[in-house]
């Protein structure tokens, strides 16, 4: 039995974490940390619906139940890997019976861990990522047999090479000789996972994980659906959350958090309840992912009275935009249908990327934006190159956008402030 | 009506008073280290010298890295809105406002409706901002005032190629041990900032007038840089650091159709009050007062 001061709920999480080789004290002030940051950026505000009171304790039972969770399946004899980015495909490795585990840090406590191994000018995502792992406050280190990384980016694919990941290539262009590459990766991812845990995917078992995966996709779309409302009844920054939430739960669960959710958001609707106090401009975030941990530029832009109602990130449409078609029987076919589901991802590390605009050209037209924030985590090239891409076609059709580059410490969030709050003035034209 | 702009900066605070659109007063404070107090206090006694009570000012805009906490204010509108305002009203023409402050500069692009079109601003570095001004000017050893007069007193200059204020020193710190003279390298300085600030304006088209604001504007030696860098005719206001506070008090004359917007509550400890008036590093919170009418100015610059 483990003594001591483990803040997170229950002594069998407390157990949990010490078994895993957790470095306790440090991660309490990981979890206090994260805690804070909710606190301020989410939990403060008012008029939130009672349903996120399940996304509040998600976001703090990924650093405890959710680890015993885990724990416990894989006590059971259960399989898991870790992931990265939102190119590993779910339905195979769940048809495997492997869970997959994502891994993207968000919180800007265990950054400066990464200082030990990783360069200092790459971007915070992979920083607070490996400084969780680097500092032995990630729970998930020791919950996996294996991780799956992609070649999104420079950083990341030699951080892989580093500690010897296995890795899926996300082929650069979107040509046909691309996609039979992306196919056949995934077909090696599937066999990769049928190692781990020794079961074969079978035509069956797929079609009902496609049904389960796109079943949470389909969620994810109709809570966004009611931010496309003149008063919408749910903030950006809860929003956030329920898509970062969607990377770490389990997905029964989380499909019945979405489900209450939905519920109340139609009550609220029927009450003309809006989330937001005041009328402000409607923002759609683009750009870069926010993972769990981090709402910051969420937060800094619904304080200073603007209204994010559309987010186009990983943790955003990007993430549950297309769906896996469910009708069909034929395993190879069923494999290729996934693989093209996930190569339609516009991610900017594609050359060209033209996708990625007529995609926000449409979020503008359907959630009719006033204006576009993007926001872009620092170093990363990809996004931030293809930001001015992004701001020529917007200016083209006269939407107001602007661009903040940054990472997850709120050092800079006055002086951030001062620039969303004149880029409202813009839009309103005071 | 007597409408008033309350500028806190990250290092001092201004705050002009207007009658029907005529400047009646204007003072100037430093922020110490109690700025929200500091600025309450610097605006009661602008009110009691001007022989007002709170009630005859119409309506209050505060802007500014302090503007959220000036709790006497009627509204709040960020500083880029508020220069852009205050430069319109002295340059109808300009298209270009260049602003540097303590720890900000910005470059905002105005259109032919005189509406904000775009700007830029710096980030958390403070390269090419007043407190990378006053970082050198202290390896130094001389005022910050009498930085801008030495520049301008010779003609060679240096590379000063770090834009990181901390470098920056670093890099002074060699140039002096090789002997180049003080002029030389607040030349050097000066270039960079203007450099710097031009940089971030590259991917604007720089068109006249353009107007230079803010408390670096003061700087007679930052001006001659921009405006060779630039080749340039850059407007200075005859108070820059004014032109915020300036462009707050106008925006209020128009504020008051709309909904009074509503001061969140943030409370100040009541010692904070008493440490404030304490202070020893501020211990004259007044640094000018200028009563100014349409004739120009006829005020008084206090000695701290």
């Amino acid at each position: 039995m483990m003594e001591g001061t483990c803040i997170v709920m229950g002594t069998d999480c407390a157990n949990v974490l010490h078994e895993l080789g957790v470095n306790i004290p440090l991660h309490d002030q990981l979890v206090a940390y994260n805690r804070r940051m909710h606190e301020r950026s989410t939990l403060c505000r008012k008029n939130r619906p009672e349903a996120m009171a399940y996304f509040d304790e998600s976001l703090h039972a990924s650093h405890g139940a959710r680890v015993a969770e885990i724990h416990a399946y894989r006590k059971q004899g259960g399989k898991s890997i870790g992931t990265f980015c939102i190119y590993v495909p779910d339905e195979i490795a769940l048809a495997a019976h492997v869970l997959p585990i994502p891994l993207c840090g968000g919180s800007h406590f265990p950054v400066d861990y990464a200082d030990k191994m990783f360069p200092r000018d790459i971007c915070p995502l992979i920083r607070s990522t490996f400084g969780m792992a680097l500092s032995k406050t990630c729970p998930y280190a020791r919950l996996e047999d294996g991780v799956v990384g992609e070649t999104t980016c420079d950083a990341k694919k030699k951080a892989w090479d580093l500690l010897k990941f296995n890795v899926m290539e996300i082929p650069q262009k979107k040509n046909a000789r691309d996609r039979d590459l992306w196919r056949a990766e995934v077909r090696e991812f599937k066999a990769y996972v049928e190692n781990i845990s020794g079961i074969t995917v079978t035509p069956a078992r797929l079609k009902q994980t496609i049904k389960l995966v796109n079943a949470k996709r389909r969620m994810l779309q109709q809570v966004n659906e009611f931010r496309k409302l003149a008063n919408p009844p749910i903030s950006g920054i809860d929003a956030l959350l329920v898509s970062q939430i969607a990377l770490n739960q389990d997905i029964d669960t989380f499909i019945e958090g979405c489900k209450r959710l939905i519920e109340e958001l139609h009550q609220r609707v029927d009450q003309g309840i809006s989330a937001y106090e005041q009328p402000g401009p409607r923002i759609l975030m683009a750009g870069t992912p926010s993972p769990m941990g981090n709402a910051k530029v969420h937060f800094a832009v619904e304080s200073s009275g603007l209204q994010v109602v559309a987010d186009e990130s990983c943790t955003g449409m990007r993430y549950y935009r297309n769906m896996v078609d469910e009708n069909i029987d034929d395993l190879e076919t069923m494999i290729d249908a996934i693989a093209d589901r996930y190569f339609g991802i516009d991610c900017s590390c594609f050359s060209p990327n033209t996708e990625r605009i007529e995609n926000i050209m449409e979020i503008i037209r359907d959630y009719k934006i006033d204006g576009v924030v993007q926001n872009i985590l620092s170093f990363c090239h990809g996004y931030n190159v293809e930001a001015k891409t992004v701001e020529l076609a917007l200016a083209e059709k006269e939407i107001p956008s602007f661009k903040i580059v940054t990472d997850y410490s709120y050092e800079d969030l006055e002086q951030m402030k001062v620039r969303i709050e004149s880029f409202k003035e813009l839009i309103t034209a005071i | 009506m007597i409408t008033c702009g309350v500028d806190i900066g990250s290092t001092s605070i201004e705050i002009v008073l207007l009658e029907n659109g005529e400047r009646c007063a204007a003072v100037k404070a430093a922020c110490g280290v109690f700025p929200a107090v500091r600025a309450l206090q610097t605006f009661r006694s602008l009110l009691a010298s001007s022989g007002l009570d709170r009630s005859d000012i119409q309506c209050i805009i505060a802007t500014g890295f302090g503007r959220n906490y000036f709790t006497e204010a009627d509204k709040v509108i960020s500083e880029i809105t508020c220069h852009a305002a205050g430069v319109r009203s002295l340059f109808p023409a300009a298209r270009s406002v260049i602003e540097i402050g303590g720890q900000d500069s910005k470059f905002i692009s105005i259109g032919e409706n005189g509406r904000i079109v775009d700007f830029a601003m710096n980030d958390r570095c403070a390269a090419g901002t007043g407190r990378f001004i006053e970082t050198i000017a202290r390896t130094l050893c001389i005022a910050l005032e009498e930085t801008g007069p030495m520049a301008l007193e010779g003609t060679g200059t240096c590379e000063i190629s770090a834009m990181c204020a901390v470098f920056a020193e670093t890099e002074i710190v060699g140039l002096l041990h090789q002997g180049v003279s003080h002029g030389a390298v607040l030349r050097g300085v000066f270039n960079a900032v203007a450099r710097r600030v031009l940089g971030m304006a590259a991917r604007f088209t720089l068109r006249d007038q353009v107007v230079f604001t803010g408390g670096v504007a003061c700087n007679p030696g930052v001006v001659q840089a921009f405006n060779k860098l630039s080749g340039l005719d850059i407007r200075v206001p005859a108070e820059p650091h004014y032109t915020g506070a300036l462009g707050a008090a106008l925006l209020a004359m128009s504020g008051m159709t709309e909904a009074p917007w509503k001061m969140p509550a943030v409370a100040q400890p009541a010692d904070t009050w008493t440490m404030a008036a304490n202070d020893p590093n501020c211990p004259a919170a007044i640094i000018e007062e200028c009563c100014i009418g349409p004739g120009g100015c006829a005020g008084r610059t206090d000695n701290r």
